[in-house]
């Protein structure tokens, strides 16, 4: 018998008794539909994760110096000078310096602003637009120019959105608003745009730190993330011959664990979903049992006239693999429908892993021959002449 | 054609044993047309499993066409049916989900048998029993004598070198059973072999010959009509 007339011949037989059919192929739907709607869920979660963090910038570095017990150091010049040298890889470098200071706006003092000394590159570093004014500018930095670029949250809470020209106080040295930037986060007290930046230069006299030690690196491409790093190490290991001094990190590595954790979220929760198509498996074996039973006749009737063990078993094995197998087309398609409504409903980007489709149906067939295969058995071993006698 | 020589079948074991074929030697020849004639529990009906190749027997040897088949496994005797008996059964056996003709059809269909042949041979065993019209009907649309007459085409269509009828007026009215009786007559005189299990004397005398078994023993082989 050809696979093509046991096909037909299950496919018969399934729309011979649709309700039960439907049933039996509910476990399968429902596991596979599981399968694709999760597996969809977590990439769309995953991606528009690592869009955040593109945002942020992948292109960044961190280094921060520590240089305890050690008299050699690195100051700003060696660096820019190592960054020139290295422009294939480096795109902009800049200082970062925290000042630990409260600025005063009149008799207002903000306890949660935070002050970082940093250099004109610095914008283009982070990609931040200015609402109004200008950002810190190279002769800023170089005469130590007491001007400053706000957050939006401050401009709006002291200078009622209007504080270009206008002045306040960091330590008793007053300080020109030159620029404000545009909102980060939420203009809040404490967030992202509850913030001064301050030419460098000036930072650290305010901080009283002799010496620079934290920058910020942006590489010329996401590719040169890891060679900028092994540079920039190679570079600090030659001053200071240990590699405890810096740190240097991008934020390219946080994102492969964010990546690392979702893969494990991924076999998680697939793994649940698998189970779901487990028992529907378990749900078909019982099936084709009692249908077995309910065809001894026929069965007796084909052995009589000639079918082999082989042909009893194939016909068996084929109806139990066609029964999965239609499920899990309706579950593809289920889950495909589902996964676009939920993952427009969560507000996170559609996209559906066509390996996850194949993987799904793949085993959905599967599960259908290896949990037909026992009732196949069953019936392909049935000795006609009883079976002839069942009724 | 057919050899069957010292046959016991025996089913159980010691005291509980039961022989339902005690010792069975028969011979039946191409264009013979034998009714085997006994009442229930006489092993008449295990005589037909034998000869049919649905069972094989505890002792003894069983030749079909030369052929040993008393020792043949499960797939062996499968193929020795398909190719060599067809079978007539009291109740037809049609396969109801199937079509008049695909139920013809299907044990060409485990002899391997091409589409186009498959369905001309098919068309041709329903013509000889008159009912090529029918053949997209399913079962459960004929009647019980069309519905045997079916059966007898299914059995015809592998072009076997014996038909097995088992009590094929059983189910029939007298009518129709003699219908059904005339027409295996007819096949006996083209010249198919033709063996007849039966508990029915009246329908045993339209056999050519009659072997009448008890307990498991032939206690007479007579010839029947001329």
């Amino acid at each position: 018998m050809g696979i093509k007339q046991a096909f037909s011949l299950a496919l018969k037989s399934l729309m011979t008794s649709k309700m039960r059919s439907f049933l039996t192929m509910l476990g399968i739907i429902i596991g596979v539909a599981a399968v694709i709607i999760l597996v969809s869920l977590v990439n769309g979660f995953k991606s528009d994760m690592l869009t955040t963090f593109e945002d942020m910038g992948l292109n960044l570095i961190n280094v921060n110096i520590f240089a305890r017990g050690s008299n050699r150091q690195v100051d700003v010049e060696d660096m820019y000078e190592f960054a020139e040298e290295n422009s294939d890889y480096i795109e902009y470098i800049s200082p970062t310096v925290t000042v630990q200071a409260a600025p005063k706006f009149g008799t207002d003092t903000a306890e949660s602003t935070s002050i970082t000394g940093v250099n004109e590159d610095y914008v283009y570093i982070q990609n931040y637009e200015l609402t109004s004014g200008r950002f810190l500018q190279y002769m800023d930095v170089q005469t130590r120019q007491k001007s400053c670029v706000i957050g939006s949250y401050l401009a709006e809470e002291y200078f009622d959105g209007n504080p270009v020209g206008q002045s306040f106080k960091i330590n008793g040295s007053q300080f020109d608003v030159v620029g404000v930037l545009e909102e980060q986060a939420d203009s809040t007290e404490g967030s992202a745009d509850d913030c001064i930046y301050i030419p460098y230069t000036l930072a650290r006299t305010l901080s009283r730190m002799g010496t620079v030690s934290s920058y910020i690196v942006y590489a010329r491409d996401k590719e040169l993330v890891d060679p900028t790093i092994t540079l920039i190490k190679n570079y600090l290991y030659g001053i200071f011959s240990s590699d405890s001094a810096y740190r240097v990190m991008a934020l390219a590595q946080i994102v492969d664990t964010v990546n690392e954790l979702m893969g494990t979220l991924t076999v998680i929760l697939v793994g649940i979903a698998g189970i779901s198509l487990l028992v529907g498996g378990i749900g078909i074996m019982n099936i084709m049992l009692v249908s077995v039973t309910e065809r001894t006749r026929e069965i007796g009737i084909r052995k009589s006239i000639g079918a082999k063990r082989s042909a009893i078993m194939s016909q068996f094995v084929v109806e139990a693999a066609t029964t999965s197998a239609i499920g899990g087309i309706i579950g593809i398609v289920l889950g495909i429908v589902a996964s676009i409504v939920v993952c427009r409903l969560m507000g996170i980007g559609v996209s559906i892993s066509v390996l996850s489709i194949i993987v799904a149906f793949g085993v959905s067939a599967g599960i259908g021959i290896m949990f037909g295969y026992f009732p196949a058995s069953k019936a392909s071993k049935l000795n006609p002449i009883e079976a002839l006698r069942h009724d | 054609m057919i050899e069957l020589k010292d046959i016991y079948k025996i089913y159980g074991d010691g005291e509980g044993e039961i022989r339902a074929l005690d010792g069975v030697s028969l011979n039946i020849s191409g264009g013979e047309f034998v009714a085997i004639v006994g009442q229930s529990g006489s092993g008449k009906s295990t005589c037909m499993n034998i000869i049919g190749c649905l069972d094989v027997p505890t002792s003894g040897t069983y030749r079909l066409n030369g052929t040993d088949v008393s020792t043949m496994k499960d797939d062996e005797l499968a193929a020795v049916r398909n190719k060599m008996i067809g079978f007539i059964f009291q109740q037809y056996n049609l396969i109801p989900k199937l079509t008049v003709k695909e139920n013809v059809e299907l044990p060409l269909i485990y002899r391997g048998m091409p589409a186009k042949e498959r369905a001309k041979r098919a068309m041709e065993a329903l013509e000889m029993v008159g009912l090529a019209d029918r053949c997209t009907k399913m079962p459960s649309m004929l009647s019980g004598g069309q519905q045997q007459r079916v059966s007898i085409a299914r059995a015809l269509a592998g072009n076997p070198s014996l038909l097995l009828a088992d009590e094929p007026t059983g189910a029939l009215d007298s009518k129709t059973g003699r219908e059904v009786l005339e027409f295996l007559k007819k096949l006996n005189e083209q010249g198919n072999t033709i063996v007849m299990i039966t508990h029915d004397n009246e329908i045993a005398k339209e056999a050519k010959r009659i072997v009448r078994i008890q307990d498991g023993k032939i206690i007479s082989d007579e010839k029947g009509r001329e």
